[in-house]
């Protein structure tokens, strides 16, 4: 597009807003939305996309850390014994997104997309919360307690290999396509590894920053981190973040979870194609 | 055994740890927003095509190229630096756990969290 720079920053900030606000509400963080955003709409090139996008996942992700780390729901070790995963499928996922094909990582992107948003609608079955004491976790130290309205509640996760193997999935999905990895995150956590739910989110975005920043050093050297791009983007999705948290808090946003969904399904359509038809 | 207020327990360091985290973030958007406001006040009118993809200047790929740049109060570089801290954040967190698994003579996380710090100091110093 020829536009000033102002311009360009102007509409990025507003963008990276809608983003941070819908990947609050969506339940699927601002990165998977970023994206998107700067590739189908702004016509932006897809590496400089991912390395504005990785900026904002760690931005997002530390920032909403920050509050939960305090609340005593993330498990600090099941998050650092789970990073070894995520950190060096993170740096995999990097290496691989240098030699992959613009089209093919787009496609790619389009289906985790499409996944995200199927997970997202369906909800989180009420799974049941390991309590089973699992001879690795214990050695581990993985067991641990978590507030609910009736006190402190223990669990301890089982099926700890696996866990560390979708981990290990959720951490090159993430260095190649610069998001979070949530959604793959809290379903080994949760479905895999059963742990509480909140437990489960709560940690993922923990991890999500050190996942990212694995990869992100790997694209700053690379030259895919635009200061001019991340700049409004990494701003925005922080304000939209905050504001989407805040609306959480106090409304309930059944149906545009489920509207946001879908116009995120539409724009991993949109992505697949585009990786198909080679027009991006 | 009654708790001291200095006591290692878990409970306090994840207050630490919070803390540490919110500095970060607060810290890198300060600086962003300083360099963008300079960005904008200098080089707002400027144009450029970024849907094609030529790749930073070697000065914004390394640490060492974007202090230097900041410190000459280029408006990008200052920008780069907020980007830097923000990357820097989750490394400080990491050590920051190996601090304190060693104090709580922790030998497996000592071990789990040296790993992860390998990992990602071979990712933010790497040159490809």
């Amino acid at each position: 597009m020829d536009i000033n720079l102002l311009t360009l920053t102007s509409i990025l900030f507003v963008g990276a807003v809608v983003a941070g606000l819908i990947g609050a509400l969506s339940g699927l963080g601002g990165g998977v939305i970023i994206v998107p955003l700067l590739t189908i709409l702004l016509k932006v090139d897809i590496k400089y996309a991912i390395g504005t996008a990785l900026v904002s996942v760690i931005a997002t992700s530390s920032g909403a850390a920050a509050a939960y780390v305090k609340e005593g729901y993330s498990n600090v070790r099941i998050g650092m014994f789970l990073e070894v995963a995520t950190t060096i499928g993170a740096v995999t996922g990097a290496w691989v997104a240098g030699w992959l094909p613009a089209e093919t990582i787009a496609i790619v992107f389009g289906f985790v997309l499409l996944g995200s948003v199927a997970m997202a609608l369906r909800g989180h079955p009420e799974g049941e919360i390991g309590e089973k004491p699992d001879p690795l976790a214990l050695k581990l130290q993985l067991n641990g307690t978590f507030p609910t309205p009736n006190g402190l509640q223990s669990y301890c996760p089982t099926h700890v290999p696996g866990g560390w193997a979708m981990m290990f999935v959720a951490g090159i999905l993430s260095g190649l396509l610069g998001i979070g990895s949530g959604a793959l995150k809290v379903l080994a956590m949760d479905q895999i590894m059963k742990l509480p739910f909140k437990v489960s989110t709560t940690t993922s975005n923990f991890m999500i920053g050190v996942t990212a920043a694995a990869s992100a050093g790997i694209y700053l050297n690379r030259g895919y981190i635009d200061p001019v791009l991340c700049m409004p983007v990494l701003l925005g999705v922080l304000l939209g973040a905050l504001l989407g948290s805040k609306i959480l808090a106090h409304a309930k946003v059944g149906v545009l979870r489920v509207v946001f969904n879908i116009v995120l399904a539409a724009l991993a359509v949109q992505m697949i194609y585009s990786g198909l038809t080679g027009s991006l | 055994m009654p708790e001291t207020p200095n006591a290692w327990t878990d409970e306090r360091i994840d207050q630490m740890l919070g803390n540490l985290l919110r500095t970060g973030v607060v810290l890198a958007s300060v600086i962003v927003v300083l360099g963008g406001v300079l960005f904008l006040m200098h080089d707002g009118t400027q144009r450029h095509d970024y849907s094609v993809f030529r790749g930073e200047p070697r000065e914004y790929r390394q640490p060492t190229g974007i202090v230097a740049d900041a410190l000459k109060f280029d408006s990008r570089g200052i920008i780069m630096l907020g980007v830097l801290v923000l990357l820097a954040t989750p490394f400080a967190r990491v050590v920051f756990s190996l601090v304190t698994f060693a104090i709580q003579r922790d030998p497996i996380y000592c071990v789990v969290t040296a790993i992860v710090l390998v990992v990602l100091s071979y990712s933010l110093f790497y040159k490809g």
